[in-house]
C-alpha cells in the first residue's frame, strides 16, 4: 500500500523524522518496501495569471503571452499551447527553473520574439507520467504561488509491504492508528458533517446472499455536475496513493478506500433497471467487466445484479455499461461488506487482482460502512452537487462479523515470550490497540475493535504485546537443551560419507530440477508414465522424474557445449514413480562419466572412460554390501536405455540395487550426446546399510600363492570360474583370490580367453604342506574343467 | 733385501693410485698379494733365510703388506663411490614435472551449505527430518493453518497435480509430520527441495529449505530469538554480525518474525545485493501457531514450540559471493569445481 506522509501526518504527526518513521513501520511488522519524493526536484515553477494573448507574428503555431508570475512585471511567454486563454492560471516555469529531464528555462528568442519561460504541464513537472496538455488550475489560485507549495509536493511516498493479516492497515486511518500507538500519539480522526438528506429518492435493495453479503447500504444522488472536477488535492492524494484520477466520482470512491479502507463502487442510476440484487451467479451467466473483457461466471461467484442480469463482481470489479461517465447526473452508490471467504480466490480465478478485492479479501471493518457512505457523499456534494437520498441497508446481523472476548493469561503471555511486563504496560499496549480491556486475577479480558479482525485468540494477542514492545527489545536466550544422547546407528553409512567417496574418485555433484522434459524422460524411461504437473512452469519442465538419467545427461550436454572433455557428475534425490500402490517417491543415488580416464598427464596415455573405470569407483560404495549370504552380483540383463553387452544389473542377493552401463548408442544419438557414455543408477538406501566391522584373530601360519591361467571359452564369465573357485576350498582355507591377468586373441584361438587366477590359502591353526596345497589345487582345476571346460595352460 | 722391498711397495702404491677403476685396482692387489704375487713371493723366500734375517724380514714384508690392503681399500671405496655418483647423477629426474593425479571431484555449494546447517544443529540436539516432496494439500497447507483460499496461499505460486496433490511449497510439512509420529519434546530440522511455479532472475522453481523445530514445555520467543542470533552468527563467523526481527506474518506461527542480517557485502552500508538498505533478509521464524499444534495432535496447554525457515540458496550466495541464482542448477562445471 502506497501512501504520502504528509497525509498520514494530517491523522497523526509524532515528533519524529520521516527516517525514524520508516524505521518504525518496518519494526512494527509494516516493511517499508519504498520511499520516493512525491516530485522530482525543482524550483521556480509559480502559478502564472494569462493576462494577455497574441498570435506570434511569425508562428501560426506558437502564441505570446503576457503572464502574471508574481513578478515585479508581466512575463513574455512564448508558447505553443494553441488554446491558451486569458484569465487561465497555469503552472509557468521561470528562469532559472531546471525541469525534471534536465531542461534548463533561459532567456531565448523564438522565432524572434524573447520568451522569459514556459507553461509546464503535469507530465513535464514529473507529477503524471502523460499528459494532455497543461494543467489549468482553479481561478482562485493566487499568481505568483509556489507550485511546490501549492500541491505540497515537498513529501514522500512511502509504500508498506503488509502481511496478508493486516487489512486493517490498508488505509491510511488504519496506518495513523498504528503509527499513533507505537507513539503514543494521539489520531485526529478526519471531520466532516453528514449532508442532509435532500430527496425521496431510493432505489431499492434485495440481498439473496446474505452469508456473501451481510451488510449492503445504497444510496441515490441525483444532479451531480457532469463538468465538476476533482480538486487538484485530491488528485495529488490519490496520485500518490498510486491511483490515476479518472472523474470525481471514480475519484471520490477511491479516495474513500484511501482514507478509510472501503471499497465502494459508483453506478450510473439510469442504467439500472428494476433493483438491485445481490446473488450468486447462475450456470451459463456471463458479464462485460469495465476493462472490456467478457467473463463467463463461476456459479460460486457473488454479483451486484439488477432485472437485466450483472451489473458488478462483488467486491472485485464493475461492469462495463453500469459504470458512472463523464455525463453521469444520477448514481447509485455502493457501500457494502462483503465476507471475506466470499471475494477471497474469486478475483485471481477470473485474473483479476483489484484494490477492492484486494482489501476484501483480506478483510474490511464490518461496521465502517454508513460512515464511509456518509464520507462519501460530503464529497460528492461539496466537489459535484447533488441531492441525496436516504441511506438504504440490508444487513444480516447474524452473518456479520462479532467481536468476541479473548482472554490474555499473564502466565501464558510470559512464557511464550520469555518477558516479564508489568500488568500496566500490557494493559496500556491493548487499549492504544483500540481493544476494550478488563484486568482480571491472572490476565486480561479483551475485546478487539472491529477493525482489528484479525484478532481471534491469545496468540494474537501476545504477539500484539510483543510487536508493540519492539522485537529487538524482548530478551534473546538459549534453548534448554537435554543431555539424553541420542540413537546414532553405527552401521548406517551417512550419505556425507556416500558423496564423499564419489568426490575422492573425481565426480563432481550436481543438482538438477525433479521437473523434466516428458520427451527425454520417456527415452530414458520407456515403460514408466511420469506423473505430471498440472501447471508447470514450461512444457520442458514438466514431468516428474523416475530417474536421474535426464538431468544428468542433460547436465552433461551442457557442459560439452562448453568444451568440457572429462565429465563425472553425480546427484542424490528423490525419483517419482507412479505403481499400484500409490506414488514411490524414492531416494536415489546416479552418475554418469564420460570423457578420458584420468587427467591428461605426460606420463598417461589418455585413454577413454570405460565400464571398469565406473566399477572401480563404484567399488568402494558396492563391496561392503557382498556377503557370502547376499553376494554382490554384476549380472547380465536387458536395460533400454544401457549397451546390451556393456552394462549390468546389480543385485546384493535377490535384491536388485540399479544398473551400470554405457548408454545405448541409439539413445545417445536420439539425445545428440557423444556415445562414449557411462551411467549408473541405484537405490541409495541399501547402500546406506553397512555392517559392524567383526575382528578375526589373525593366523601365525603362512600364506600360500598358487597362480594358475586358464583357458576358457568366451562367454564363460570371470566371475563363474571365481565362484567356482571358492566352492570348492573347504572353509576358510581361501584368503583372498585376485583375477590378475586377462588375455585374448594373440596366438588363442578365436572364442577363447586366457585367465590367471591367484589363490590364497592360509590355515588358522597350521602350516599348509605341499601336500595339501597341491590337494586343494587339483580339486580346483578339476571342477573349473568340469565346470566350465577349463584348461589348465602351462 | 730391504732396498728392493720398499721399491716394490712404492711402486705398488704408485699403481694403486693410478688405478683409474676396480678392474685395474684389482689387477694390483692380485700382482703383489695374489697367489703369484711380488710380495707373496717375497714371502716364500722367507723359508730359505737365516733365523734373524727371516724374522726382520717376515716383519717387513708384514707390514708393507697390510700397508698396501688399507690402500687398496681405501681406494676401492673411492672408486665405488664415484661409480655411484655417477649412476646417480644419470638418474636424476625433473623434480618439477606434474604429479600423476586423478580427478577431483567437489559437492554441489547448496549441499555444502546444507551439510554445515545440519552440522550446526546437530551439535545442539538436533535431528534431521526428511519428507515427500509430492505432498498432499493436507500437509502442504490445511495443517499449517493455511486454509483453501486463504490470501497466503496466492503468494506461494503452488505447482499442483491433476489429483490436488502439489509439489511442497516449503520445508514445514516435515513439521507436521513429525509432530503426528512423534512425542515431544521435540528437536529437527528438515532441510530438503521446494518448489514455488515462479522463475526468473531472483527466482527458480526449485530450490532448497531447511525448517527447524523446536516443540517442548517452555520454550520460548527469547529462545527462538537467541537460537537465530546463535545460528547465524555461526554460519557467517561474525561474532558482531547485526540482526533485526521484524513482525511479520506466517499462518503458521505467531507470534512471526522475518530476519534480516546486516549486509555482509557492505557491512551494512548499502549496496545492490542488499538493495541500499543494509539489510538482508535471510529467514522467517515465529512460535507454532496453536491451529497448527491442534491439527497434529499437540497439547497446546503443555507445550510451545518455535520454528524457523530458511532459503539454502540465499545463505550460500551470501557465504561464498555467488552473483547468480541461476547458476546453481545450470550445473556448469567451471562454477561446480569453484567449489572443490
Amino acid at each position: 500500500m502506497k501512501f504520502s506522509e504528509s497525509w498520514l501526518r494530517e491523522w497523526v504527526n509524532p515528533e519524529i523524522s520521516t527516517e525514524t518513521l520508516l524505521e518504525q513501520l518496518t519494526m512494527a511488522g509494516l516493511e517499508v518496501d519504498s520511499v520516493e519524493p512525491a516530485a522530482p526536484a525543482f524550483e521556480n515553477v509559480v502559478i502564472g495569471e494569462v493576462m494577455e494573448v497574441e498570435l506570434h507574428p511569425d508562428a501560426d503555431r506558437l502564441r505570446v503571452t503576457r503572464v502574471e508570475a508574481g513578478e515585479d512585471e508581466l512575463l513574455t511567454i512564448v508558447t505553443n499551447v494553441a488554446d491558451i486563454a486569458v484569465g487561465e492560471k497555469i503552472a509557468v516555469a521561470k528562469i532559472g527553473c531546471v525541469l525534471p529531464d534536465g531542461m534548463k528555462i533561459k532567456r531565448a528568442k523564438l522565432r524572434g520574439v524573447e520568451s522569459f519561460g514556459m507553461f509546464c504541464s503535469m507530465g513535464t513537472l514529473g507529477l503524471q507520467e502523460e499528459s494532455e496538455g497543461v494543467e489549468r488550475f482553479p481561478a482562485d489560485t493566487t499568481a505568483g504561488t509556489s507550485v511546490r507549495d501549492l500541491l505540497g509536493l515537498d513529501d514522500q511516498i512511502i509504500e508498506v509491504d503488509l502481511t496478508p493479516n493486516r487489512g486493517d492497515c490498508l488505509s491510511i486511518s488504519g496506518v495513523a492508528r498504528e503509527v499513533g500507538v507505537i507513539n503514543q500519539a494521539g489520531v485526529n480522526e478526519v471531520e466532516f458533517d453528514s449532508v442532509a438528506v435532500s430527496s425521496e429518492k431510493t432505489f431499492p435493495v434485495v440481498v439473496e446472499n446474505s452469508e456473501g453479503c451481510p451488510r449492503y447500504l445504497g444510496r441515490v444522488v441525483e444532479g451531480v455536475n457532469p463538468a465538476a472536477e476533482t480538486p487538484l488535492w485530491m488528485q495529488e492524494r490519490l496520485r500518490r496513493g498510486g491511483l490515476r484520477s479518472l472523474g470525481p466520482l471514480v475519484d471520490i470512491t477511491n479516495y474513500v478506500m484511501l482514507e478509510m479502507g472501503q471499497p465502494m463502487h459508483a453506478f450510473d442510476l439510469s442504467s439500472l433497471q428494476g433493483g438491485v440484487v445481490v446473488r450468486s451467479a447462475r450456470a451459463g451467466e456471463t458479464m462485460t467487466l469495465l476493462d472490456g473483457k467478457e467473463i463467463e461466471l463461476n456459479e460460486d461467484t457473488l454479483l451486484i445484479t439488477d432485472d437485466n442480469g450483472p451489473l458488478a463482481l462483488a467486491g472485485i470489479m464493475g461492469g462495463e455499461h453500469s459504470g458512472v461517465s463523464d455525463e453521469t447526473t444520477d448514481i447509485f452508490l455502493e457501500c457494502a461488506f462483503f465476507a471475506p471467504l466470499a471475494v477471497a480466490g474469486k478475483a485471481r480465478s477470473y485474473g483479476l487482482h483489484t484494490d477492492s478485492s484486494h482489501r476484501f479479501e483480506r478483510g474490511v471493518d464490518a461496521q465502517l460502512q454508513q460512515r464511509a457512505m456518509e464520507r462519501a457523499t460530503q464529497l460528492i456534494v461539496d466537489i459535484a452537487g447533488g441531492v441525496v437520498g436516504s441511506i438504504q441497508e440490508v444487513a444480516d446481523e447474524s452473518a456479520i462479523p462479532q467481536a468476541e472476548t479473548i482472554l490474555l493469561r499473564k502466565e501464558r503471555l510470559e512464557r511464550t515470550l520469555g518477558l516479564t511486563l508489568s500488568e500496566d504496560e500490557v494493559t496500556e499496549t491493548l487499549t492504544g490497540l483500540g481493544l476494550a480491556v478488563e484486568v482480571q486475577e491472572g490476565g486480561w479480558k479483551t475485546v478487539p475493535p472491529s477493525w482489528r479482525f484479525d484478532l481471534a485468540i491469545e496468540a494474537d494477542l501476545i504477539e500484539e504485546v510483543g510487536r508493540i514492545y519492539g522485537y529487538d527489545q524482548l530478551p534473546s536466550t538459549h534453548p534448554e537443551l537435554s543431555a539424553e544422547i541420542r540413537k546414532d546407528p553405527e552401521s548406517k553409512v551417512a550419505l556425507r560419507k556416500i558423496r564423499q567417496t564419489l568426490v575422492e574418485h573425481g565426480y563432481h555433484e550436481v543438482i538438477t530440477y525433479s521437473f523434466v522434459d516428458p520427451q527425454m524422460q520417456k527415452l530414458l524411461d520407456p515403460e514408466c508414465e511420469a506423473l505430471a504437473l498440472a501447471n508447470p512452469i514450461s512444457n520442458d519442465l514438466s514431468v516428474m522424474r523416475t530417474t536421474l538419467w535426464p538431468g544428468l545427461l542433460q547436465s552433461l550436454g551442457f557442459n560439452t557445449k562448453r568444451q568440457q572433455s572429462q565429465v563425472r557428475m553425480f546427484e542424490t534425490g528423490l525419483s517419482f514413480v507412479p505403481s499400484d500402490s500409490g506414488l514411490q517417491q524414492k531416494r536415489k543415488i546416479a552418475g554418469l562419466i564420460y570423457g578420458e580416464s584420468s587427467p591428461e598427464q605426460w606420463g598417461s596415455s589418455g585413454e577413454a572412460v570405460d565400464f571398469f573405470d565406473m566399477k572401480g569407483d563404484l567399488a568402494p560404495l558396492l563391496s561392503p554390501l557382498d556377503s557370502a549370504e547376499h553376494p554382490l552380483r554384476f549380472v547380465v540383463d536387458q536395460h533400454a536405455v544401457l549397451h546390451p553387452g556393456k552394462s549390468a544389473k546389480v543385485m546384493v542377493g535377490a535384491q536388485a540395487l540399479g544398473w551400470m552401463g554405457a548408454i545405448h548408442p541409439g539413445v545417445a544419438a536420439e539425445l545428440s550426446l557423444p556415445k562414449n557414455i557411462y551411467l549408473f543408477e541405484f537405490d541409495l538406501e541399501p547402500l546406506q546399510k553397512g555392517n559392524i566391522p567383526r575382528f578375526e584373530p589373525l593366523s601365525k601360519f603362512p600364506m600360500i600363492r598358487r597362480d594358475i591361467a586358464l583357458l576358457v571359452d568366451q562367454e564363460v564369465s570371470a566371475q563363474a570360474l571365481m565362484d567356482t573357485v571358492t566352492a570348492s576350498v573347504s572353509g576358510e582355507l581361501l584368503r583372498d583370490l585376485r583375477l590378475f591377468d586377462l588375455y585374448q586373441g594373440g596366438n588363442l584361438e578365436s572364442g577363447q580367453k586366457s585367465l590367471a587366477l591367484g589363490i590364497f590359502l592360509q590355515h588358522s591353526d597350521k602350516t599348509l604342506t605341499d601336500e595339501d596345497v597341491e590337494g586343494v589345487i587339483s580339486t580346483v582345476v578339476e571342477r573349473l574343467e568340469s565346470f566350465h571346460g577349463a584348461k589348465l595352460r602351462d | 733385501m730391504t732396498t728392493e722391498l720398499n721399491t716394490l711397495v712404492t711402486e705398488a702404491e704408485s699403481a694403486v693410485e693410478k688405478a683409474a677403476d676396480l678392474v685395474a685396482l684389482d689387477q694390483v692387489r692380485v700382482g703383489m698379494l695374489g697367489k703369484k704375487g711380488a710380495l707373496t713371493a717375497i714371502l716364500k723366500t722367507l723359508g730359505s733365510m737365516e733365523p734373524a734375517e727371516r724374522k726382520e724380514t717376515g716383519a717387513a714384508v708384514n707390514r708393507a703388506k697390510q700397508a698396501l690392503q688399507q690402500k687398496i681399500e681405501d681406494k676401492k671405496g673411492q672408486l665405488e663411490s664415484a661409480a655411484l655418483n655417477e649412476q646417480l647423477s644419470k638418474e636424476t629426474i625433473d623434480i618439477t614435472l606434474p604429479g600423476r593425479s586423478r580427478h577431483q571431484g567437489g559437492i554441489h555449494p547448496v549441499t555444502r551449505t546444507l551439510e554445515r546447517i545440519e552440522e550446526l544443529f546437530r551439535r545442539v540436539g538436533f535431528d534431521v527430518a526428511e519428507g515427500p516432496e509430492v505432498e498432499d494439500d493436507y500437509h502442504n497447507f490445511e495443517a499449517l493453518n493455511i486454509p483453501e483460499h486463504h490470501p497466503a496461499r496466492a503468494m506461494h505460486d503452488t505447482f499442483y497435480f491433476p489429483d490436488g496433490r502439489v509439489l511442497r511449497t516449503h520445508t514445514s510439512p516435515v513439521q507436521v509430520r513429525v509432530m503426528e509420529n512423534e512425542e515431544p519434546p521435540l528437536r529437527i530440522i528438515a532441510p530438503g527441495r521446494v518448489y514455488r511455479c515462479d522463475s526468473d532472475l531472483t527466482h527458480t522453481p526449485m530450490f532448497h529449505q531447511v525448517e527447524g523445530l523446536i516443540v517442548d514445555e517452555s520454550v520460548s520467543f527469547a529462545d527462538l530469538k537467541g537460537l537465530i542470533h546463535d545460528f547465524l552468527r555461526s554460519f557467517f563467523e561474525q561474532d558482531d554480525l547485526q540482526l533485526r526481527f521484524r513482525p511479520s506474518y506466517f499462518p503458521f506461527t505467531e507470534p512471526s518474525a522475518e530476519v534480516d542480517i546486516e549486509c555482509v557485502m557492505c557491512g551494512g552500508e548499502g549496496c545492490r545485493v542488499c538493495s541500499h538498505t543494509g539489510w538482508l533478509e535471510v529467514l522467517g521464524c515465529g512460535m507454532v501457531h496453536p491451529e497448527v499444534f491442534r491439527h497434529s495432535g499437540v497439547d497446546t496447554e503443555k507445550y510451545t514450540g518455535l520454528a524457523f525457515g530458511l532459503g539454502v540458496e540465499r545463505l550460500a550466495m551470501l557465504r561464498y559471493g555467488i552473483n547468480d541464482l541461476r547458476l546453481f542448477f545450470e550445473n556448469d562445471l567451471r562454477f561446480l569445481k569453484s567449489f572443490n
